[in-house]
């Protein structure tokens, strides 16, 4: 009798986030018997929906989504699997101290004419230039990256192809793009726009996620990101039920395509036989085994936890060690007796995404704290009211506020555990100085630092796109060279998390790419 | 009625080192050249200058390293006066007295390293060997044209095709630690090779010389290899002294101009590219004499060249734009220092080499971040970096016997400060924070001060006429490097003038005393002569 136990499976998806749960749908779809293992006792990993007050639920990380084509969840059937969406085409408001706030609704900015009528035309220009780029971009977020230096026809194709629809830009538009591409936000937006309120807000976007300030030399690749991904068209939207419901509704899509389900089932280990992954060992020391193992888990705790570093060579090892992931944005919720009163902005605008963040300096000086593993008394903050749309997420009358807050490092000099209250407090105040009357309306609050968040929801250093957004780890080069088209140095291994590419933001690529490469890597 | 003057070939505006290096080339090919300069005095930023009686001050650049050694051959510099003394080593001295020594000798600076940390001193082969990889993959691509990669011509596709090549051959592995590099922040580079502060604190010390970007700052990792990729006697990374001070190389250039037929006129300021049926036709100088060419050649920055020189007429309005778009921002000060001895600094061990190569004074990378962040700001840096030179211990020519010249280049000094203009108060006060910061290292220092010339990025931006006071005409990030520098579709050292062309440190490859520009900017001329070499 032969000593190696059969595989009962094709696929073993490790962990049951957005990205594991997409791609053990298409794998299903596929035709592959798949098994995915959630290690908490439900799916979603940070796109979960939790209680942090007795009544009160809140998204534990993203409150919204923007990133997630919607193309790829009507292929999916979310519809159908229950996913309801309590509002759609969210504004985003940039929220100014002497309420002149600016509302960025479908492509207009609700309030710029009345300050300037020069911004509102550059505005517009941006706009437009983002859309033509983000058609050239988008096709890359869908696909591999190639490989450089590969013989291997697909290798050559897809780089030959990117270079085609890059000349398809057309000469202008293709000289925008290598001059802006690695440019610092900042830079950008001194040269197109000269209202401060305006500055602050897209250089905002630039720098969500990443490590860096709008100074920074790379940030303006974040804001192409994004455009590539929503192909220009902002189209911000709340789950009903929160985030969390979105991770149930890819649950029940997988399921629907045939793949299995296991939640409450840490994996402790990925198995090697002869040189190939063979299977996982879960936490309780049961073995599973599989044709390939396909894990969601950020690169750090798959090479270096799961599989050990003894099954891959020093130099490739040493690189992933280096992969920077250091986690900078936490979250704190709110649970509100009332809605507190935000002085100058519509009833309409307050059920979308409140940024503050006045000016890109204002941005740039909180950037400058992190750096020293220091955080500002003037944070950076995005705020979400999601029981304005879905007021089953607390009781009735009373109100949920959702608050990302940039630049929280991981590593705070004199601890979290010392300055968690220090830090809670110094958000409350500034959010105070645009609803006055917040502080009296607070019943609860929790925050989630990046420690809590590593600890929560099993991802190295707590940062949310798993690997910092940077040039140096990005495409290509994401997560390592070697490892950047979904397939580990050890064959039937696969990554299919936020620290592939194209990256995080509660996008769900990486999840259908890795599926793709699984589907024409494996027999 | 103005005067004409004989017809020149080619008219090369302003005598900075590029500028000359250009006319060189042209005339060794057999052009009339002119090159016309402002000042009084050649050379630039390149220059020896005697501010104080008995003392010659290198008051703008001070060292060499990146003159590259084919234009110095071509152009026979040393047989024209040119002599370049490699300096023995340096150090950075911390606040808490300990320091770094540095050493030429490879093993003395790992024993050195290794007293900091034994981490670091193995780690130090690694990295030397990777920057060499580094400086070969870039060297070739110093003294070729940027392609245009939106171009579909022969000669545009031909340079894409050899980049492409050159790149390939590196290897897949070789291929992505390139890309990695050069999109890296310097400090994120160096924290991949070195554990302790000091020695990640001296390495940074390159990748902020001259530009508004902090370690910190991706893309830091590339102008640190910018720094390292010159040599010197075929040491690659190796600096030096030029003997007289750095005008000895623009005084050379000229020698060597003078030598194959051109002529330098000073005093001679340009105020205008004469235009007639779209092309340039030569200059006019303040006081209308008007001078003929069949070319004119811009060593000035970018905008200078095109927003100053030639009426806005002339040129598409949005190339005019992109120019005013250009970066290029003032962030370093020099102080210039007659001392009347050596001043003691006693970190260092007596009779060491450490005085006689640039030494730094910062503690950590956190330091040198800090300072940037003053810069952001609008304000000089309160903790600033300082490189200090004594080069009159190699050179005893530039001062008299037992006195000393000091240059001491400084980051970050702002071109306008965040509350209002620099006043000569200001000046001396940014002046102060730079000598106490060097006098908290070396007791003696501030007694043995004669002169100290202070100058901020507004004043180098008067004398010098660099805009901003920036010492590489433009600020070397990723969006204006290579086919981007200085204008996307402009990066080949052409303007859309007819007839007007650009060599100074705006066009690829960029500055520092490189004199690449100037040697591209010709043989891009010489080509469109049918005269290519």
């Amino acid at each position: 009798m032969s000593s190696a136990p059969r595989a009962r499976y094709d696929s073993i998806v490790v962990g049951g986030g957005h990205n594991g749960l997409i791609c053990a749908a298409y794998l299903a779809r596929g035709g592959r018997s798949v098994l995915v293992l959630e290690a908490a006792e439900r799916v979603g990993g940070a796109a979960v929906t939790r209680e942090f007050a007795p009544g009160f639920r809140v998204s534990a990380c993203a409150h919204l989504l923007h990133l997630m084509p919607r193309a790829l969840m009507r292929d999916l059937g979310l519809e159908s699997q229950g996913l309801k969406l309590a509002a759609d085409g969210l504004p985003t408001v940039a929220l100014s101290p002497d309420g002149g706030h600016l509302v960025f609704g479908a492509g207009n900015v609700g309030g710029l004419t009345e300050h300037s009528s020069a911004d509102a035309a550059a505005y517009a220009e941006w706009r437009a230039l983002l859309r033509r780029l983000s058609g050239a971009l988008h096709p890359l977020l869908a696909a591999a990256p190639p490989r450089l230096g590969s013989d291997a026809w697909r290798d050559r194709a897809s780089l030959l192809g990117l270079g085609w629809r890059l000349r398809r830009l057309g000469r202008r538009d293709l000289r925008e793009l290598l001059r802006i591409g690695g440019m610092c936000v900042h830079d950008l937006l001194e040269d197109r726009f000269g209202l401060a309120l305006l500055k602050g807000a897209l250089a905002f976007d630039a720098v969500l996620g990443t490590n860096y300030g709008p100074r920074s030399p790379g940030t303006v690749l974040a804001l192409l990101y994004r455009a590539a991904a929503s192909q220009g068209v902002e189209a911000l939207a709340q789950p009903q039920g929160g985030l969390g419901a979105l991770s149930e509704a890819l649950a029940r899509a997988a399921t629907a395509a045939g793949a299995q389900i296991r939640t409450a089932a840490p994996v402790a280990r990925i198995l090697v036989r002869e040189d190939r992954a063979a299977g996982v060992q879960l936490a309780s020391g049961e073995e599973i085994c599989a044709t390939s193992v396909v894990s969601s888990a950020d690169p750090k705790a798959t090479f270096l936890k799961l599989l050990g570093s003894e099954h891959l060579d020093a130099g490739f090892v040493r690189r992933v060690a280096q992969v920077r992931s250091r986690g900078l944005t936490a979250k704190l919720h709110l649970a509100l007796e009332r809605l507190p009163q935000f002085p100058g902005v519509a009833a309409d605008s307050l059920r979308g995404r409140l940024l503050v963040a006045p000016s890109a300096d204002y941005i740039e000086r909180a950037y400058n704290h992190a750096k020293y593993e220091e955080f500002s008394s003037a944070p950076m903050l995005e705020v979400s009211i999601p029981t304005l749309a879905d007021p089953g997420l607390a009781p009735a009358g009373k109100h949920v506020m959702s608050v990302i807050v940039q630049y929280a490092p991981y590593a705070l000099a004199g601890g979290w555990e010392a300055l968690r209250q220090a830090f809670t407090d110094v958000v409350i105040d500034t959010l105070s100085r645009y609803a006055p009357g917040l502080r009296g309306c607070i019943g609860a609050s929790e925050l989630l630092t990046p420690p809590d968040i590593e600890r929560e929801f099993h991802i190295t250093g707590g940062h949310w796109h798993h690997a910092e957004l940077a040039l140096d780890q990005f495409f290509m080069l994401r997560p390592v060279p070697g490892a950047a088209q979904y397939q580990a140095p050890v064959p039937g291994l696969f990554l299919c998390g936020a620290g592939c590419h194209p990256g995080g933001g509660v996008m769900g690529l990486a999840g259908r790419n890795a599926a793709r490469q699984v589907m024409r890597e494996a027999a | 009625m103005s005067t004409r003057t004989a017809n020149y070939d080619a008219i090369v505006v302003g005598a900075g080192h590029n500028g000359l290096v250009s006319a060189c080339y042209l005339a060794r090919a057999g052009l009339k050249v002119l090159v016309l300069e402002r000042n009084s005095y050649i050379g630039g930023a390149a220059v020896s200058r005697r501010l104080y009686d008995g003392f010659t001050y290198s008051n703008c650049s001070y060292v060499c390293s990146l003159l590259r050694t084919e234009i110095i051959r071509a152009l026979d510099l040393p047989a024209h006066g040119l002599q370049i003394i490699p300096y023995e080593g340096g150090c950075t001295l911390m606040r808490s007295g300990e320091h770094l020594a540095i050493y030429d000798n490879h093993d003395a600076l790992r024993r050195e390293i290794a007293r900091h940390s034994r981490h670091d001193a193995e780690a130090y082969d690694r990295y030397v060997r990777d920057m060499l990889r580094h400086c070969r993959f870039i060297k070739p691509l110093l003294l070729r044209e940027p392609p245009d990669p939106t171009s579909f011509k022969p000669h545009d596709l031909s340079e894409l095709m050899f980049l492409g090549r050159h790149f390939h051959k590196l290897g897949e592995a070789r291929m992505y630690d390139t890309l990695r590099f050069f999109t890296m922040s310097c400090a994120d580079m160096l924290e991949e090779y070195f554990e302790s502060e000091i020695v990640k604190a001296h390495l940074a010390g390159s990748s902020i010389i001259g530009t508004a970007l902090g370690p910190r700052s991706p893309g830091s990792a590339y102008v640190l290899l910018h720094h390292y990729m010159g040599s010197i006697d075929g040491a690659v990374g190796a600096w030096g002294f030029a003997r007289g001070g750095m005008g000895a190389i623009t005084q050379a250039l000229a020698a060597s101009l003078q030598a194959s037929g051109g002529t330098v006129r000073a005093s001679a300021p340009v105020e205008q590219v004469l235009v007639r049926n779209g092309r340039a036709t030569g200059v006019v100088l303040a006081g209308g004499e008007e001078i003929a060419a069949r070319l004119v050649v811009s060593n000035l920055d970018v905008r200078r060249t095109f927003l100053q020189t030639v009426a806005p007429q002339h040129l598409p309005p949005e190339f005019l734009a992109q120019v005013r778009r250009f970066k290029i921002r003032g962030s370093s000060g020099k102080l210039n220092i007659a001392l009347d001895g050596l001043p003691h600094f006693p970190a260092i061990p007596q009779g060491s080499p450490c005085t006689r190569g640039d030494m730094h004074v910062t503690d950590t990378l956190e330091m040198v971040e800090r300072a940037y962040d003053d810069w952001k700001e609008g304000r000089w840096s309160r903790a600033p970096y300082v490189d200090m030179l004594i080069p009159t211990q190699i050179d005893p020519t530039m001062a008299p016997d037992g006195k000393h010249y000091m240059s001491v280049f400084v980051q970050y000094c702002p071109y306008q400060l965040a509350d209002g203009d620099w006043t000569p108060e200001k000046r001396q006060a940014f002046g102060a924070t730079v000598i106490d910061t060097i006098a908290r290292h070396s007791p003696n220092f501030k007694d043995l001060i004669l002169h100290a010339e202070i100058r901020t990025p507004r004043d180098i931006e008067n004398e010098v006429g660099l805009t901003e006071g920036n010492i590489f005409q433009g600020e070397l990030t990723f969006d204006q490097l290579l086919f981007n520098r200085p204008i996307p579709g402009y990066a080949q050292y052409r303007s859309p003038l007819r007839g007007l062309y650009m060599c100074g440190s705006s066009t690829h490859p960029g500055g520092g005393v490189m004199g690449a520009p100037g040697a591209n900017a010709a043989q891009a001329i010489l080509r469109d002569l049918g005269r290519a070499s």
